[in-house]
């Protein structure tokens, strides 16, 4: 699959090399019931100060496929498989202690729960300085300054005087901030933000987002955004994936894939989230429920839920969806799809 | 694939349950007013010591009329989740009244509670949480009527059920199976039923599309949406979730730390918001439509929600009000229209719209 | 948030949809028929090999319990000679000769009824000792918890020993029945009472988890009482844990009943239990090691025979557990 992401209509692109480049991941869970596929064979590069979302519903393997990249996934049972290039060099290639060295300064990640992955027995300052000690040496009055500066950073209030705080005399918002401190103190080059706002309020959720974009400013980091909320993609990213069933389904620029989906799948979450501009008419939901990663259909995965699928007879030679996977294809330039259909879906009319 | 059937199937719950058999449409069922709730504060472990109150729910008037959706809308905290548990009873006000049909909830007791409890439904956010592991689908479904006898003779209540979990949308051969079976959005359809099974008149419905994924959310909201057609239900729709609200309400209620600071209907509150609060909660939204980007006036509010064991004085928004004047630490705002067409708590309403309109 | 809310969310996250069943039925679907959680239980006790492997030692021991005579091989445990004391397994007697010279599968197999009476009537009585007090904590909270818990505390303060060693000491001068009988009665109840406090605790903290359930809360906006939630939503969720527990604690009864023996208050001679003779046989663990060898491997029989029913029987009442 091409690798040359960075197309002259990203919105708001940024010059620069790619930082990171994941070819053709997979990654399976051997269980005792069966083997579950929640990675098939997804491929996405992103570039210096890109902010690339990863849209999916839970099932859809964009959270599994950014632990396959911050190598937290416990293999067995995990399997992962195809490349993830970091800065060029291929993650999977390496030792478990290159990875680490390699990894730990260079990508981060920030989850949804803070308060559980923040430790409840130690302060902030001491959890945020900690970072400091362990990989820069870094004495504890050193370790506890810098914790300060990073606090400040990311807009605590009164951070000198928080320094000595702990977990839980944080708001849920305040406590993001402290996550996203940790994972900036390296600088990292990646910052990886899983569902980063979705346990938040929505005036909180607009502060944090606004903090990572700042950063991501001061920083030329790249951001890749994990959410299944349409509204914080089209607000904040640069570029889009649309995961279904372990795939990319689509991949172009928010603008594209928001004002017209090129996939039946991304068509049918747009229509079927209501709006807080327009009360709107009935919701049109997508029929059926997420596939079953140990039993994924034949053919195209979302073919039993699609409204434009074509079976049988109706079906063009090689393109019966039941039967034949399409592959993610640029169906105008700067978009991919994967459905044999998708000029349909856009209204083009096929080359 | 033996998916459940999205159809709405063609056995109709039996009973004579439909909106005709009931009061008329826009008759006043739940009057909420000057709702208070306050948890004790307690030190010490077998001989326990009161040191303050949390003032979970602390003055809250709302009306819910028969047919129609009241959205209540409010961040985590705001005590939204306290008023849903005092309307089905399972919390006892601390001061105010809920009145039901015209009588007081607080002195029901006995057979006219019973009533009120059948009529009042509650459906819960947590499709995990809210169903007992232990129970199959059938008991936990038909569950009420060994409450409630009357409604459906022993030897008729599997045939009530599967019509039940037809209507919901599942199929009604898995009355054997449990819980752990099904999917989030499955699990709340059973839910539903469950709510159903009563033929309430009213169903408070806390967070019911929170916890699901995009996709089945919308079936959620259309099944709800149907089913209030089909039975002349009436809900009190409590969600932070500004969109699903604005798309299922007839009228909105906008709560902050314990009190409804805005009311009107969806119309009124979303295009001409005019409590500030209000106004930085709609502009906090992300919208959905790239063309609308950055065409939002965005509020950001500072500092963070003061605990509600401790409000502000006067006006609780004033610790975060770009607005606030002495007058707001004196004096509460009463909940009153002041030319905005719709009632706001503040001194200084103004409607203003934060969010674009979107122009087709 | 719980375990299993945790592993249901990940369940969720990684294989949704993959236990929803829809394609492949593992509940006989009957038109006439509505299953309930214990009919759907026994129907997975019946296919678990471990319940019968269980259930069928059980009924060994409890016959052996009921009438030693059938175990025995025509020997009497109280035709003694002297001669033989110490002597080694045989074919003739398989368990070889005890200290007096009496034959040693006759002492065991009589030692059965003792032992048996012990061990169940006390893991009884701290079952429902146990899932009374702790449901009325968890369930009704607040003073009645504060004041149970400190009762549980008290208890937990004087060990289980010394708090048996007490009530047998002074017990035979009481009026109480059972306690002043001397008898394994006594020895069981003394046991129970100052062993129940786990099991209450157990109890106690799922009935709390189970009690702030939404659907606790959802049957009790539907207007059920107080016992019909205990009955039906709050006990099988809380029982599952404390029924592992119990059967476990059959072992440990039966080896307490050996300690109190030891310190004269227990059962004693010429009563036999297995606990009496694996007390009595460590005096001559070098020179006779069958006399502790043979009462340990059928005390350990039993007890295995209880935990291997008491998990099939937790696997058999959680729906998740079932194939």
């Amino acid at each position: 699959m091409s690798q040359s992401q960075t197309d002259p209509t990203t919105r708001r692109a940024t010059a620069g090399g790619q930082l990171l480049e994941v070819e053709d991941l997979h990654v399976e869970f051997r269980q005792r019931s069966g083997v579950v596929n929640a990675v098939n064979g997804i491929s996405y590069s992103l570039a210096e100060g890109e902010t690339l979302a990863i849209l999916g519903e839970s099932g859809s393997g964009k959270s599994v496929s950014a632990q396959a990249i911050m190598g937290i996934l416990d293999v067995p049972p995990a399997v992962i498989q195809g490349a993830i290039r970091f800065e060029g060099r291929d993650l999977l290639a390496m030792s478990a202690e290159e990875q680490r060295q390699v990894r730990g300064p260079g990508i981060s990640m920030i989850f949804q729960d803070a308060l559980s992955s923040l430790n409840p027995v130690y302060s902030v300052g001491w959890q945020i300085g900690e970072m400091f000690r362990v990989h820069q040496g870094a004495s504890r009055k050193e370790a506890k300054r810098k914790a300060v500066e990073l606090m400040d950073r990311v807009r605590i209030p009164a951070a000198a005087k928080r320094v000595d705080d702990y977990p839980h005399q944080f708001s849920g918002g305040m406590r993001q901030r402290v996550m996203i401190a940790m994972t900036i103190a390296l600088d990292p080059r990646i910052l990886i933000a899983d569902e980063p706002t979705t346990a938040l309020d929505v005036t909180v959720q607009a502060q944090v987002m606004d903090l990572l974009k700042d950063l991501q400013r001061e920083t030329g980091m790249g951001l890749i955004l994990i959410t299944h909320d349409l509204g914080v993609v089209n607000e904040v990213a640069d570029n889009v994936a649309v995961m279904y069933a372990g795939r990319i389904v689509e991949r172009g620029t928010v603008d594209d894939v928001f004002t017209d989906a090129g996939h039946p799948y991304t068509e049918g979450l747009m229509a079927s989230v209501p709006q807080v501009e327009a009360k709107g008419g009935r919701l049109q939901p997508i029929v059926g429920q997420p596939p079953n990663l140990a039993a994924i259909p034949s053919g195209c995965p979302f073919h039993p839920r699609c409204a434009h699928r074509r079976l049988g007879a109706d079906a063009a030679p090689g393109r019966e969806c039941s039967i034949d996977v399409p592959p993610l294809r640029q169906v105008v330039p700067g978009r991919e799809a994967a459905c044999h259909y998708s000029e349909e879906v856009l209204g083009v009319r096929a080359v | 694939m033996s998916e459940p059937s999205e159809s709405t199937g063609a056995t109709a719950v039996s009973g004579s349950n439909g909106a005709s058999a009931r009061g008329p449409l826009g008759e006043t069922l739940l009057e909420m007013r000057d709702l208070q709730k306050h948890f004790p504060l307690t030190q010490g472990i077998v001989f326990k010591r009161t040191i303050g109150h949390v003032r979970a729910v602390d003055g809250v008037n709302m009306t819910l009329r028969r047919g129609e959706t009241v959205g209540l809308v409010g961040e985590s905290g705001c005590g939204k989740s306290t008023v849903s548990k005092l309307l089905v009873a399972l919390e006892k006000p601390t001061g105010g009244t809920i009145r039901y049909k015209g009588t007081d909830v607080a002195s029901m007791s006995g057979r006219a509670l019973k009533q009120y409890r059948r009529e009042v439904q509650i459906i819960f956010q947590d499709p995990y949480s809210s169903l007992n592991p232990r129970m199959t689908v059938g008991d936990i479904v038909a569950e009420g009527w060994s409450v409630h006898s009357d409604i459906a003779p022993r030897k008729d209540r599997l045939k009530r059920t599967q019509e039940l979990l037809d209507r919901v949308g599942l199929n009604p051969d898995y009355v054997n199976r449990y819980p752990h079976q099904f999917s989030g959005g499955q699990r709340q359809r059973i839910g539903i039923a469950r709510a159903l099974a009563l033929r309430p008149e009213v169903i408070v419905c806390d967070e019911p599309v929170s916890a699901l994924d995009v996709s089945v959310q919308a079936q959620v909201v259309n099944l709800l949406e149907d089913l209030q057609d089909d039975f002349g239900l009436s809900y009190l729709f409590i969600a932070h979730d500004l969109s699903v609200v604005r798309h299922i309400s007839d009228r909105v209620s906008v709560m902050y730390l314990g009190s409804i600071v805005e009311e009107g209907t969806d119309e009124q509150v979303y295009t001409t918001p005019s409590h500030p609060y209000t106004q930085a909660l709609l502009s906090s939204v992300p919208l959905h439509e790239p063309h609308l980007r950055g065409q939002k006036d965005r509020i950001l509010l500072q500092g963070d929600v003061p605990s509600p064991a401790d409000p502000p004085s006067g006006c609780r928004f004033r610790t975060r009000c770009w607005k606030a004047q002495d007058i707001c630490a004196t004096e509460a705002p009463a909940l009153v229209d002041r030319g905005q067409g719709h009632p706001a708590a503040c001194h200084f309403a103004e409607a203003r719209t934060v969010v674009p309109v979107e122009i087709d | 948030m719980t375990d299993q809310q945790q592993a249901d969310l990940r369940k969720d996250e990684i294989e949704a949809g993959t236990t929803t069943g829809l394609a492949s039925p593992s509940v006989d679907v009957t038109s006439d028929r509505q299953n309930s959680l214990w009919s759907d239980a026994w129907v997975a006790l019946k296919r678990n090999p471990f319940f019968w492997i269980g259930a069928v030692l059980t009924v060994v021991f409890t016959v052996m319990a009921i009438v030693p005579q059938l175990f025995a091989r025509g020997q009497d445990p109280r035709a003694c000679d002297l001669a033989n004391s110490r002597g080694l397994p045989s074919a003739e007697h398989w368990f070889g000769y005890d200290v007096q010279g009496c034959d040693y599968l006759a002492t065991v197999v009589y030692g059965a009824r003792n032992s048996l009476i012990i061990g169940i009537f006390a893991v009884v009585v701290i079952l429902v000792l146990g899932v009374a007090v702790g449901a009325i904590a968890g369930y009704f909270g607040g003073v009645t918890d504060g004041v149970l818990s400190r009762i549980a505390d008290i208890f937990y303060a004087l060990p289980l020993i010394l708090g048996a060693l007490v009530l047998l000491r002074v017990g035979p001068e009481t009026s109480i029945p059972i306690i002043n009988s001397r008898g394994p009665g006594a020895v069981a109840l003394a046991l129970a009472l100052f062993g129940w406090m786990t099991a209450m605790r157990l109890v106690r903290s799922q009935v709390i988890a189970v009690r702030n359930s939404d659907y606790v809360a959802a049957a009790r906006a539907m207007g059920a009482g107080n016992t019909r939630i205990l009955v039906r939503h709050i006990l099988p969720n809380a029982v599952a844990p404390v029924l592992v527990y119990t059967t476990i604690t059959i072992g440990v009864i039966i080896a307490a009943e050996a300690t109190l023996t030891y310190l004269g208050v227990g059962l004693q001679r010429p009563a036999f239990s297995w606990g009496l003779q694996i007390e009595a046989g460590q005096d001559a663990i070098r020179s006779a090691p069958h006399l502790v060898l043979f009462p340990s491997i059928v005390l350990t029989l039993t007890v295995m025979a209880f935990i291997l029913m008491g998990d099939a029987l937790r696997d058999a009442l959680d729906p998740r557990q079932r194939a």
